[in-house]
């Protein structure tokens, strides 16, 4: 399935239980509503009304289809139904039209519109959706909610599924969403894709909203799982959609790349009681190989062709560490060198941290450690439990049990999911055991 | 649609602000530009903060004159601009233009309010 180029619905958390008679092929178009939307956005420039007549056109397809057979276009018909849906909803609501009418004026004002070149295939709909990408993905609104706007519109999830991912009230998640979209709304923000010279600067911004979504889904910054992978998998959907509409866009390939590598140890990351296992001590035999495979072929091109780009080299990184048998045979010199391109790009405590372990790994923990501690008066690192819990680990491993205790307590009491903590605990015990008195 | 442009200098005056502040010559162009690219709906330089006075008027009626206000702010409005524009992404270029968003500055903008 990792390999597949198209979403597969049942890899995804599915849609409603009532969608489950009606047939695949509803559910295949259910998971696409983002095309929908976004054929409708680009029609009506109002993302409510689109939501709004998007929904319809669905509910009436989960009436009509089992009963009448699903239609040979089922994206044209839901367009078509959608569109009159939302011509009826302006000849009721005539202060809306005009407003609307208005809208499109100053959208002609403001240049011709993209062309829809970019197909979905089956090319029933045009592909509108990098558009909503970037209008979902805005830097002028708030980060938490380009992350649920995007999940909801693009994604497809409902309001109460993104309220589950992210552990927050359902009344919280929708009062988000509807002051994203009120925002949207009141300071026009445009549906538009941006121009060439713009995408350097707004490009970024789009893959920091999957690539945090993936964060989440992998490690859950709080709770008892430590993965929840229906997150992880969105991410990397929504990646391969933006992949297909910016083939050209190297670091798209890079962040596709470094999700699929990451994601590829999945099974081998928990063990059988839920504990989280560290890349170390992982059972290689059950990572993904075809998604390993795939995500390599995109480190190849993230890295051709350009300078490189911060998710080419974090992919990189990865394709290293999914390429070795174990520990010992890792190329850490490469890593390090891979990471000090890193450094150079985007200066970070965060990465200076994971160079240092990687250090600790080509010339000892001694090494490693010195490096850690030159980073102890980092503030971003100070709450930072995974600094803690590296230099407990490098001070276990040069036998310096009774410090390696200490930044084991301080690491729980900053960890986050409870398989990190379960693994915290282990090693104190283990230290504290050791420490004679 | 219409946005008003905030343009807030930081306070202090001359060791306030980071790098170089714009020149005449700068803010200048910047209005011609603004003016002869057809969006410009009004705009106002304000005169120094020192000259300001606040008016209160109080559930009793009385009116409380005082001067300033001398506040804590750390950024200062200095002037505005209202433009129409077709939609954010555009304000926030000429925003970005303004002299006034460098040198330690910012610009805020806000859409104007459409009753109708």
């Amino acid at each position: 399935m990792a390999a597949d180029e198209r979403p597969e619905p049942d890899t995804e958390a599915g849609p409603g239980p009532e969608m489950g008679e009606v047939g695949p092929s509803v559910e295949a178009v259910f998971r696409e509503r983002g095309l929908l939307l976004a054929a409708l956005v680009r029609r009506f420039g109002d993302l409510d009304l689109a939501e709004e007549v998007a929904s319809e056109a669905i509910e009436a397809a989960l009436v009509h289809w089992p009963a009448g057979g699903v239609p040979p276009k089922p994206g044209a018909w839901l367009m078509t139904t959608a569109r009159r849906k939302a011509v009826d909803r302006l000849r009721r609501d005539r202060t809306y039209a005009a407003r609307l009418a208005v809208l499109q004026v100053e959208a002609d004002r403001a240049g011709p519109a993209p062309s829809a070149d970019a197909g979905d295939g089956d090319g029933e709909l045009p592909d509108e959706r990098l558009q909503l990408f970037f209008t979902c993905a805005h830097p002028a609104l708030p980060a938490e909610d380009r992350v649920a706007l995007t999940l909801r519109c693009l994604a497809g999830l409902t309001t109460p599924e993104v309220a589950r991912a992210f552990l927050l009230p359902p009344a919280t998640m929708a009062k988000r969403i509807v002051r994203a979209k009120n925002k949207i709304r009141q300071a026009r923000i445009p549906f538009r894709v941006p121009a060439a010279d713009e995408l350097p600067e707004r490009l970024p911004g789009v893959l920091q909203v999957i690539y945090s979504i993936f964060t989440e889904g992998y490690a859950a910054s709080a709770g008892p799982d430590l993965q929840r992978l229906d997150l992880a998998e969105e991410a990397i959907r929504l990646a391969r959609i933006l992949r297909r509409l910016l083939p050209r866009e190297r670091e798209v390939a890079g962040l596709l790349g470094l999700m699929l590598l990451v994601h590829a140890r999945r099974a081998a990351r928990v063990g059988g009681d839920g504990a989280l296992v560290l890349l170390g001590d992982q059972d290689r035999g059950r990572w993904d190989r075809t998604m390993i495979e795939e995500g390599r072929g995109l480190v190849v091109v993230a890295l051709t062709g350009g300078p490189p780009g911060l998710y080419g080299v974090q992919a990189a990184i990865a394709a290293l560490h999914d390429e070795a048998a174990d520990v010992a045979t890792t190329d850490w010199p490469q890593i390090v060198a891979l990471y000090d391109v890193l450094l150079a790009l985007a200066p970070s405590p965060v990465v200076a941290l994971n160079r240092a372990v990687a250090v600790a790994m080509r010339d000892g923990a001694e090494a490693g450690l010195a490096l850690l501690d030159e980073l102890a008066g980092e503030p971003r690192l100070r709450g930072y439990h995974p600094y803690r819990t590296a230099r407990a680990g490098l001070l276990e491993r040069l036998g310096r049990h009774r410090e390696a205790a200490e930044a084991y307590r301080e690491a729980l009491a900053t960890a986050g999911t409870e398989p990190e903590r379960a693994h915290l605990r282990r090693r104190l015990h283990s230290c504290e055991s050791a420490t004679p008195g | 649609m219409k946005y008003m442009l905030l343009i807030n200098s930081a306070a202090g005056g001359d060791d306030a602000g980071q790098g170089e502040a714009a020149t005449f010559e700068e803010w200048l162009a910047y209005d011609k530009s603004v003016r002869d690219s057809g969006v410009y709906v009004s705009g106002e330089s304000l005169a120094d903060l020192t000259t300001a006075t606040v008016v209160r008027v109080a559930a009793s009626g009385e009116r409380t004159v005082t001067d300033g206000p001398f506040a804590e702010t750390r950024e200062v409005l200095g002037g505005f601009y209202v433009i129409d524009v077709p939609d954010l992404d555009v304000a926030l270029d000429w925003a970005a233009r303004c002299p006034g968003s460098r040198g330690g500055g910012s610009v805020v903008v806000r859409p104007v309010a459409e009753f109708d």
